[in-house]
């Protein structure tokens, strides 16, 4: 995975990774793709609906040691 | 404008007082699907706070500006957010502190009715999750009946009303909500009584809550008088209080009864459940007051913020006692059931004693409605 960009947003709660998110994702191209940290649990949900309305493909989530990662590919 | 900052407490006056008001929940679409706040005269407008970002121009018309706003979120932050956009758009707003994870967390205690020689009947309404709790006031003394987690409401509540708690009772094994009686048992030196048939795998001492027993509580000597009610578990368990008022646990609800498969037992339970609802129930008087551990939609709220109804109604009007035909009530009962509270088996474990998760992880698991009925 070609990834563009990272995001640390561990220890941020709701709404601020998303906020973040946004903006980041604001600067890069269709196509790329956007590393994402956090550790707020109820980001989960916010993120699948977030990147679906927006019609970003989360193309890879994983947990490990509390930090949850996303690959948000921008549409 | 000032943004204003609202606790569950100015939520539930509302919802009890009958009050209008308009709930932007900013929450995904999902999760307000799911459960959200109800009231008699609320308005809802649901749009995630991640659509909003970019600014609120596009909600402005479709919030009124002749009624109350409040943005809610799952926790508050993001409600702080869309509350203030809306602040810098010229609206005066609120935002509900602490969330959905406040709203339900909250207790309103509400008074039933006296019972004889200056009794008190309370009901403690849990709104966003729909657990009723009671708590049976007699001179110096009281009874603590399906209590929640939240012990310290109960405790401070005794205290306030100058009673000792001696006798805490939970119906069956709750499968939705987090019993705090146990540990309010622990806390004030009271017996704590669980149906024995329930209790199979508990792994901390209790008193057998059997068929026919009664206690009575304080100096006025209140009856609370146990009726074996098998149905939505096995060891079900009713009461009746002061000859009065009948606390029917997860069995009988104002507008629809109890499921019999949150222990995975739906097949074996259903003619139990039926005997209890059909038969049981049938010999008692029709006077009495039926008190249940939930409510399901805010239709069954009185206009006092109780739930409550007369026995007797209950048989004329509740669709579940009222399917003859044995066979239909067995498929009502056991096909096509609502799915099942949140992480119900983990809540039936906490309530065996065999995990303890911290209270931050009984609130994830507590979270949403509690389905534990059949309508």
């Amino acid at each position: 995975m070609n990834i563009t960009q990272t995001l640390d947003a561990k220890g941020f709660a709701c709404p601020m990774p998303i906020v973040r998110t946004k903006k980041a994702i604001d600067t890069l191209n269709s196509g790329e793709i956007l590393e994402v940290l956090v550790t707020d649990k109820g980001a989960i949900n916010d993120f699948a609906a977030w990147s679906k309305a927006g019609n970003h493909t989360i193309l890879e989530q994983k947990e490990e040691d509390g930090v949850i990662y996303f690959y948000i590919q921008k549409a | 404008m000032t943004v204003n900052k609202w606790t569950a407490a100015d939520v539930a006056r509302k919802v009890i007082d009958n009050k209008e008001l308009f709930i932007l929940d900013v929450r995904n679409a999902d999760a307000f699907e799911d459960w959200k706040i109800d009231g008699h005269q609320f308005d809802y407008l649901n749009v995630p706070y991640f659509d909003l970002l970019d600014g609120v121009e596009e909600i402005l018309l479709k919030i009124p500006t002749n009624k109350e706003v409040l943005v809610v979120c799952a926790k508050e932050g993001s409600s702080i957010m869309i509350a203030e956009m809306l602040s810098d758009a010229g609206r005066e707003v609120a935002y509900l502190a602490g969330g959905m994870k406040s709203w339900s967390m909250y207790l309103e205690p509400i008074k039933v009715g006296d019972l004889h020689n200056g009794g008190e009947l309370y009901q403690f309404v849990r709104l966003g999750k729909g657990c009723l709790s009671y708590m049976v006031i007699s001179k110096g003394e009281a009874a603590l009946i399906d209590a929640v987690r939240f012990t310290e409401v109960f405790t401070k509540f005794a205290e306030e009303k100058n009673v000792k708690i001696t006798h805490v009772f939970d119906t069956h094994l709750h499968a939705d909500h987090i019993s705090g009686g146990r540990h309010i048992a622990a806390a004030t030196g009271a017996t704590y009584y669980l149906p024995e048939k329930d209790a199979e795998e508990v792994v901390f001492d209790y008193t057998k809550l059997e068929d026919g027993l009664t206690v009575q509580i304080g100096a006025s000597k209140i009856d609370v008088g146990a009726l074996y009610s098998p149905g939505h578990t096995i060891g079900s368990t009713s009461f009746i209080v002061d000859h009065k008022y009948l606390l029917t646990g997860d069995i009988l609800f104002i507008d629809s009864i109890g499921r019999p498969d949150l222990a995975g037992l739906a097949e074996d339970w259903v003619g139990d459940l039926r005997e209890t609802l059909y038969t049981r129930y049938r010999t008692l008087a029709e006077d009495l007051i039926v008190l249940p551990a939930h409510f399901m939609i805010i239709e069954e709220l009185n206009e006092d913020g109780t739930v409550s109804k007369r026995l007797g109604d209950l048989f004329a009007e509740n669709h579940g006692l009222n399917v003859e035909d044995e066979a239909k009530f067995r498929s009502m009962v056991t096909d096509n059931l609502p799915p099942q509270p949140n992480a119900y088996q983990e809540i039936r474990h906490v309530n065996m004693g065999k995990i303890t998760p911290s209270d931050e992880e009984q609130t994830e698991m507590e979270i949403g409605p509690n389905r534990c009925a059949v309508r």
